[in-house]
This record gives structure tokens, sequence and C-alpha cells, in this order.
């Protein structure tokens, strides 16, 4: 009997990443924008993302991946409820999305008839961060009500993001948030982030957010 | 819980050398957690503890080293680790940072008994 060491440095998450990199070929190759947005669970994803739907649909063509953690369709009716294709994806559980998930995801999406696919990630601040999806772009979609501190404390989910979306602005006069001390922490982890605040629930600055997307989504076509 | 299908590929893995070296079993896995990598160790523990059942892995020993995310600091140079929260630069209080590496999670050997 003897023992014998094996070498092998194998990055492990480097499965989903090669996924991840098939999913944005193909996507690319139907000149499809994708984007994955993160946000912790009541930050107003839904809401941000059916105010924006409705600002760039049916110029753009859009579809939604919807991930959750359990088999509820409160999310994807609601996106359906405005006419846009959604899919709900089921993480079992998990409590994040992940390259394998959304590959199978879109393969139930018309993609020779989409320009644009929005993927809402689970709410969650700390697990997403770690999985590539294979999408063009990483969006947090940060609230005013969270508090300043959430770069600081959470800096993993605010890297390499290229958008970052503050929404409930509205509630700016009754909390305590200090936006540029939030957009320091932003500016630290990413070299190149654009700032948008925003109110789902007023509207304001939703067209600006949806311009510019519209604009990333033109550039691939 | 996402450690479950990280686990499993570090099973598959390692059942894949041991085949292909003809080993008895595996005794050893030796893996390299980035701080920013989301990977907790007692989590993988955890589930290889419970999928490595009755496997040629059954008995292999998990050694976790640790990689600290470090950050540098763009104004001053200084270099310095990454704890839990983000803090400006100790030496200048410059918040113009970048963080320097600390996500990965690699498999870099396994040890086997032929």
């Amino acid at each position: 009997m003897a023992n014998k060491r094996i070498e092998i440095v194998q990055d492990i998450l480097n499965v989903n990443d090669q996924i991840a990199a098939e999913t944005n070929k193909l996507l690319h190759s139907k000149h499809i924008f994708s984007i994955n947005i993160m946000a912790s669970p009541g930050a107003g994803k839904t809401s941000v993302i059916l105010k924006t739907l409705q600002k760039l649909s049916p110029a753009i063509s859009c579809a939604v991946l919807e991930g959750d953690t359990a088999p509820v369709t409160i999310d994807s009716e609601k996106v359906a409820g405005i006419g846009i294709p959604a899919i709900q994806i089921n993480t079992g559980g998990d409590c994040h999305l992940n390259a394998n998930l959304v590959s199978k995801g879109i393969q139930a999406l018309d993609l020779d008839n989409l320009d644009f696919i929005l993927i809402e990630n689970v709410g969650n601040l700390i697990c997403p961060a770690s999985w590539k999806l294979g999408t063009d772009m990483n969006v947090v979609i940060a609230s005013i009500p969270e508090g300043d501190d959430k770069p600081y404390k959470y800096p993993n989910i605010y890297r390499g993001i290229q958008a970052l979306v503050l929404n409930k602005i509205d509630l700016k006069p009754y909390v305590d948030f200090n936006v540029p001390f939030f957009k320091d922490g932003i500016k630290a982890l990413n070299t190149d982030v654009q700032f948008f605040e925003v109110s789902a629930k007023t509207g304001e600055g939703i067209s600006a957010w949806a311009d510019w997307l519209e604009t990333k989504i033109r550039e691939i076509k | 819980m996402h450690e479950l299908s990280v686990t499993e590929e570090i099973l598959r893995k390692s059942e894949e050398i041991a085949e292909h070296e003809q080993a008895s079993k595996v005794t050893d896995i030796f893996l390299e957690i980035g701080k920013l990598s989301g990977i907790i160790d007692e989590s993988v523990q955890f589930y290889w503890d419970f999928i490595s059942k009755d496997t040629v892995c059954a008995e292999a020993k998990l050694h976790f080293e640790f990689v600290p995310a470090r950050i540098h600091c763009e104004d001053c140079g200084n270099e310095y680790e990454l704890d839990h929260d983000l803090i400006p630069c100790p030496a200048c209080s410059s918040m113009n940072i970048k963080i320097a590496g600390g996500d990965e999670f690699i498999l870099k050997s396994i040890e086997v008994e032929k």
C-alpha cells in the first residue's frame, strides 16, 4: 500500500463559469442583450422591473427569467400580466440562481424573436455574487430603507456590477440615507459603474435608467 | 446552502482521479477557499460527510486553506486585508481602493492510497 499525492489545481466554480460563457455566446449569436438583477428581499426588484419593461416594451422585445427559491409564481404572473413572457425558475430552496438553471430556463424562450432578457435573481445580498449567469451585465437594485452602509457590509454583491439602481428615493425625507457615502462604497468596489436614483412608486428616474438600458440593448443588435 | 453543488463537483473530480489512478481509496483532499468566494467550509464539510458515504472518498479528510482578500489603496499604495466590512485605507483614510483577489475556490490536490 502506498500513498500518492496528485496535484490538480482546478477552480471548482469554473464549471459554472463555463456554462455561463456558453449561455452568453448563445445569446450573442441571437443578438440578445441580457442582465442579471440582484437585490436584497424587499428592495423593490419586481416593481422596478415592471416599470422598466413598460418603458422598453413594445419597441424592445423583452422576456424575464424569475428566480425564486420556491414554486411561487407571484412575480412571474405580474410580468406576464403586462404581456411580457416570463419563465419561473425554481431553485429548489437554493439561495441563488446558477448558470445551469439559467441555461435550462432560456431554452423555454423564443430566442429568435427577442432583443432583451432580464433575469431577476433570488433576493439575497450574499450568495448570488459568486455565481455568473452568462449575462452581459450585473445590476444591483438597492433601496433607501436598507441603509447607506450596505456596500461596506456586503461588499461582494456590489462588486462587478455595471449599474446600481437606488430605489424608493421618495422615502429620502424620512430616512437618514447618506447618498455620497453610499456611492463612495460602490465606487470603491467598481471602476466603472452607472448610478440611477429611481422611485418605482412615483416613476421618478425610471426613464433615465430605461433609456440607458435601451442604448445598451441596441448596441448589441 | 449553495455548497452542495460545489461539494458534488469535488466528489465527482476526486472519484474520477481515484479511478484513473486505480486507487483503493482517497485519504486527503486539499482545498483553497478565497474570502470572497462565498463558500463556507463547515457547509462543505456537512455536505461532504453526507454525499461521500459509500464512495471511494468516504474516509477522505478535507483540508481547507483560507486565502484572504487583499485591498490595495490607489492613493498611497498601502495593502491591507479585507476582514469583513469594507473599510477605508488604515494608512491614509482614502476610499479610493481596489479589491485584489479572494474569489477562488480551488481543488488543489488529493492524496490516494493504492
